[in-house]
Order: structure tokens, then C-alpha cells, then sequence
């Protein structure tokens, strides 16, 4: 019982309660996120001796990814249907966003809904829906361009790779420009309305407007979309592994990051491979973060200095 | 500004607010349509009208897989961890909203941190874990991580700030109140509203989640909606009308749920956002 004394005498103290409101999440934490991540960081220095153990490999899993071409088209992959995304989604969401945005529109809301619908449908309904919308012959989107005379005869849109990759390029914006142009619409709100007012009595043209105060105002919400879209968008999955039933073709134009570390612990049992796969987008998810944070945070100072 | 704008600059707008809205909305329209109809109409063209083979499509689909075996998984693993993250979530926003121990911020910066991990760095090692343990194929290890679910520890701490009083604690701890039992008889409820508002998103992020459970389970019969869905065009390769009720089948609970609560849904989504 001598133990408990000073234990209880530590909790008598209200404020050190606050540890054990904290302890399961913490328990939880440990035990579920941060112990698996160092195990894989563990697994990404070693090879696998036999089935049932590894040995230490030192850096070899990480010089073998580095050599491999195909781990660089991985990059370039993820990177080009993120881009090709989301270019056209920050366009048209801020586009979007001030006109519904617009006290004169009319079923704002109604379009608002609309176009929000998609994003929390499940990802891999959407690519199997997608996968038989598009197919060659039978899909829906080849009947409709041939019946409207836009192509004469069916393209085959997942057998080109620019066209397969503009294909989940699409699907994402349709899933995702919804969504961003509520984020921008919540960003517009907070603006206030007393700088439009000003600027309407100075008589300031609407692009003026957009430009001088708007478009400066509104960079948190976008460097906030642009974070999160990055982070999201480097993890893509679940479209490009059930529109290929997991093989990335064509020519491994789909074969994202992610569908490669996937492929390559749980199909090819690659797994110290797999796992320094894992750790090279964790740093490059890092590294971009960051310096998006730090653009946020100096933007701040400057918003504050202006005000 | 729109009301500036010429009659046929307005009429311009509105086409292309109609053009995105029916872009959003016709691949579930072809959906819903093809589900009902059979494979030769589908080969033939696209329709407007819905057919009469749905049974039909159904009957083929419940031949090689128990769709509905796929939702009760989900509801199996998605509740459960919608409940644990509700609870603890809540239990550790408070610890850390109101109770000033030394190693607070450092502690909630920790928390703040493991939102921008990737999922994938802990699932390889995850998975090999629940091989040691015996417990893979199983659906506690894909339930039991939402104890530690860092989103709904940030927004509910900030409201349980914002909006209980210190002194509403003081008064019944005063009246006799033991800690845990002010947390679950006050706190709890009174955090509700933000509990309610992000479990929404915690129950979609669950829900659709495909890669952790194609990870850690391997018997068909235990694989909720998205993995089924994901395999039901290898089972049905040539049928597109049952893979078009499948989908469809899968996807209405969810435009459901976002018809009824697209306010609160939205409300809850532009939380975090306007704060960057």
C-alpha cells in the first residue's frame, strides 16, 4: 500500500486528473498507431530470411527503390492525377464559391447539395460504377457520345495511359469539387461585408474586387483546401485499384503510390520493401506539408500586420 | 453581382450551374436506371426510362455473394468504432479542455501530429502485429484504433472551450459529483452537438474505408461493403446489370444520409476549414 500514497497524493492535485482522461486515448495511441509505425519503420531496414524471419538489411530496401524506375513513375503518377485534379478543382470551386456565395442566386443551396453528393459516396462504388459507366463497349458514356454523334466510334478509356490517368483525374474532381467549393464558400463568409461595401462605393469593377480583396483574403481556406487535397491526393487508392482490379495498367499509368506499396507488401509479400515505400511518402507528405505551413503562418503575420 | 449581370450573361451561368449539377448527378441516374434493366438493353444504348429486370438482377447477384451479409459487416465494424471514437474522443477533448497538468501542450501537439500521417506507415506493420497475435481475420483490430481518434479530440476540445463553463464543472464536483461521473452524467452530453456533428464523418470514414479491411481480413464472408463491392465485377464480369444493382444497392443508404443531414454535414465540414 506504500506505493499508493504518493500516487494518490499526486491526483489529489485536480488538475493531474486531467491524465487519466487522457490515458485510454494515449493507450490506444501507442498501441494501435505509433507502435506499428516504428515496427515499420523496423521492417524497412530488413530482408525476409525465410517465411517466417527477416533479417537486418540496412539501407538495401531503400537503395533497391531507388534504383527501380518503376517506383519513380509511381511518383510521377500520383502526382499527375493530383495535379490534373486539382488545377480544374480550385478553379471552378472558387468560381463556384463566389457566385453561389451571391445573396441574388437563386437555389444556391439546391446546387450546393448537388454538387456535394458524390464526395461521401464510397470510393470504391464510384470506381466500380466508373469502371462500367466507361466500358469500352457497353458503357454508358461511349453510348451516350455515340448517339450525339460527339465520336464515331467507342474510345477505350482506360487503354491509353494519359487518357486512363486524365480518366481518375476526372472521377476525383467529380468527387472532390463539391466539397472544395464549400470550403471556399465557408472562407467567403468570414470575410465580412464591409470591405465589398467599401469597394462598391469607391467603385470598384467585380474582377478588381475579386482580385484585390477576395482572392488575398481567401488564401488560408486555400493553402487549408490545397494541404489537405495534397495529403488525400497523395494517397489515392481505392479509384485506381478497383478500376484495375489492383494491376495500375495500363503500362502501370495507375499505379499509384500507394497501389504499389499495397501491391508489393500484400501480393508480392515484399514487405521491408513495401515499407520503405511507406516511409518515402510519409517524409514527402512531411516535407510538402511544411511548407505549406509555412506559408500559411507567414501569410498570417502579413494579414495581421495589414489589419 | 449577379444581379448586374446582362440577361444572357445570367442565362450563361445558370446553364453552367445546371450543366455541373446534372454531371454530378447522372452517373447515379445511369445507375439506379441500368439497375433495373437486363444485360441485353444495357448492350443496346443508354435509356431514360427505367426497365423490368430487377428481381432478375438481383437473383444473379445473390447467386454468388450475400450482399447483405456485407452490410451487416460494415454496421459490425463501423458502429462500434463510431461509438469508441464518440466516448474517448470526447473523454480525452475534456482532459484536455479543462485540467492544466504539466505536458498539456506538448501532449495535444502529439494529437495534432498523427492527423497528417499517412495511414498506410502504420498498416504494414499493423498487419504484421495482428498476425503475431493471432487476432488477423478478426474485427476488433479494425474497430478498436478509433479509441485514438485525433479530429474528434481537436474540434470537441474546442467546443467543450468555448461553450461549458468552468464553474458548471466546480458546481458538481461541489455537490459531490465524482470526476468520471461529471464527465458522463455532464460533459458527455452537454459536448453532443460537436460529438454528433464529427461522428457523421468518422461513420463515412469508416464505412467507405477499403484498404484496412482488405488488409486485415481474408474470409469473404466477413467483408463489408467496399470490398465486396470491389470484387463484384471479377464475380459478375460480363452482367452489367447486376453489377449496376450492386453498386446501386451499396451507394442509396449513403445519398440518403446526405440528402437528410447535408446542413449538419456541411455545418460540420467548414469547422476546421475557416481557421485554416
Amino acid at each position: 500500500m506504500s506505493v499508493s500514497v504518493p500516487v494518490r497524493r499526486f491526483f489529489r492535485r485536480r488538475d493531474n486528473k486531467g491524465y487519466l482522461f487522457i490515458l485510454p486515448y494515449f493507450v490506444a495511441f501507442l498501441t494501435f498507431q505509433l507502435y506499428p509505425m516504428i515496427y515499420t519503420l523496423i521492417l524497412s531496414f530488413q530482408t525476409p530470411l525465410n517465411m517466417f524471419e527477416n533479417e537486418f538489411a540496412g539501407l538495401a530496401n531503400y537503395e533497391r527503390l531507388f534504383s527501380t524506375a518503376l517506383f519513380y513513375q509511381t511518383i510521377g503518377n500520383t502526382w499527375y492525377i493530383w495535379l490534373v485534379n486539382f488545377v480544374p478543382q480550385i478553379v471552378i470551386a472558387l468560381f463556384l464559391g463566389v457566385v453561389l456565395s451571391d445573396r441574388s442566386i437563386r437555389g444556391g443551396q439546391t446546387f450546393r447539395t448537388l454538387y456535394f453528393l458524390p464526395n461521401l459516396v464510397t470510393a470504391a462504388s464510384i470506381g466500380v460504377l466508373f469502371a462500367v459507366l466507361l466500358d469500352w463497349r457497353f458503357g454508358a458514356l461511349n453510348q451516350m457520345l455515340l448517339r450525339f454523334g460527339v465520336v464515331d466510334e467507342p474510345i477505350n478509356w482506360l487503354q491509353a495511359p494519359l487518357i486512363a490517368q486524365g480518366t481518375v483525374s476526372f472521377i476525383q474532381w467529380w468527387q472532390w469539387f463539391g466539397y472544395t467549393t464549400i470550403i471556399i464558400m465557408a472562407g467567403l463568409s468570414a470575410i465580412g461585408d464591409e470591405l465589398y461595401e467599401a469597394a462598391h462605393i469607391d467603385g470598384a469593377s467585380t474582377w478588381q474586387v475579386f482580385g484585390r480583396i477576395t482572392l488575398p483574403l481567401l488564401r488560408p481556406t486555400m493553402l487549408y483546401v490545397t494541404v489537405t487535397s495534397l495529403i488525400g491526393g497523395l494517397q489515392i487508392f481505392d479509384i485506381p485499384r478497383v478500376l484495375t482490379n489492383g494491376r495500375g495498367a495500363p503500362d502501370n499509368a495507375l499505379t499509384t503510390m500507394v497501389l504499389y506499396l499495397y501491391n508489393q507488401a500484400f501480393s508480392y509479400f515484399n514487405v521491408g520493401y513495401a515499407a520503405a515505400v511507406a516511409y518515402v511518402l510519409f517524409i514527402m507528405i512531411l516535407v510538402f506539408s511544411a511548407i505549406a505551413f509555412a506559408v500559411i503562418n507567414t501569410d498570417r503575420g502579413a494579414a495581421r500586420r495589414r489589419a | 453581382m449577379i444581379r448586374g449581370l446582362s440577361r444572357s450573361r445570367r442565362i450563361g451561368l445558370y446553364g453552367f450551374l445546371i450543366v455541373l449539377a446534372v454531371v454530378s448527378v447522372v452517373p447515379f441516374y445511369v445507375m439506379v436506371i441500368n439497375s433495373t434493366r437486363s444485360n441485353v438493353e444495357i448492350s443496346q444504348g443508354i435509356s431514360l426510362v427505367p426497365g423490368n429486370r430487377i428481381v432478375e438482377n438481383y437473383r444473379i447477384i445473390q447467386e454468388k455473394v450475400n450482399i447483405w451479409r456485407g452490410f451487416l459487416a460494415s454496421t459490425i465494424i463501423t458502429v462500434p468504432s463510431v461509438v469508441l471514437s464518440a466516448f474517448f474522443g470526447a473523454m480525452t477533448a475534456y482532459g484536455f479542455a479543462k485540467f492544466r497538468f504539466p505536458g498539456r501542450e506538448i501532449l495535444f501537439w502529439v494529437v495534432l501530429a498523427t492527423m497528417m500521417i499517412p495511414q498506410q506507415l502504420a498498416l504494414i506493420g499493423f498487419h504484421d502485429l495482428t498476425v503475431r497475435l493471432g487476432v488477423i481475420d478478426t474485427y476488433p483490430p479494425l474497430i478498436l484504433p478509433l479509441m485514438a481518434n485525433a479530429g474528434m479530440v481537436f474540434f470537441v476540445r474546442s467546443y467543450i472551450e468555448s461553450s461549458i463553463p468552468d464553474s458548471l464543472i466546480e458546481a458538481a464536483i461541489i455537490d459531490g459529483a465524482g470526476e468520471f461521473y461529471t464527465f458522463l452524467r455532464l460533459i458527455f452530453p452537454l459536448s453532443m452537438p460537436a460529438v454528433a456533428t464529427l461522428s457523421i464523418f468518422t461513420f463515412v470514414f469508416k464505412w467507405n474505408d477499403l484498404i484496412t479491411p482488405l488488409v486485415l481480413l481474408s474470409s469473404s464472408e466477413k467483408f463489408p461493403m467496399p470490398v465486396v463491392i470491389s470484387n463484384i465485377r471479377g464475380l459478375y464480369e460480363a452482367n452489367f446489370g447486376a453489377i449496376y444493382l450492386g453498386v446501386t444497392i451499396s451507394v442509396i443508404p449513403i445519398i440518403v444520409v446526405v440528402m437528410i443531414f447535408s446542413k449538419s454535414i456541411i455545418k460540420g465540414l467548414t469547422v476546421g476549414a475557416v481557421k485554416g
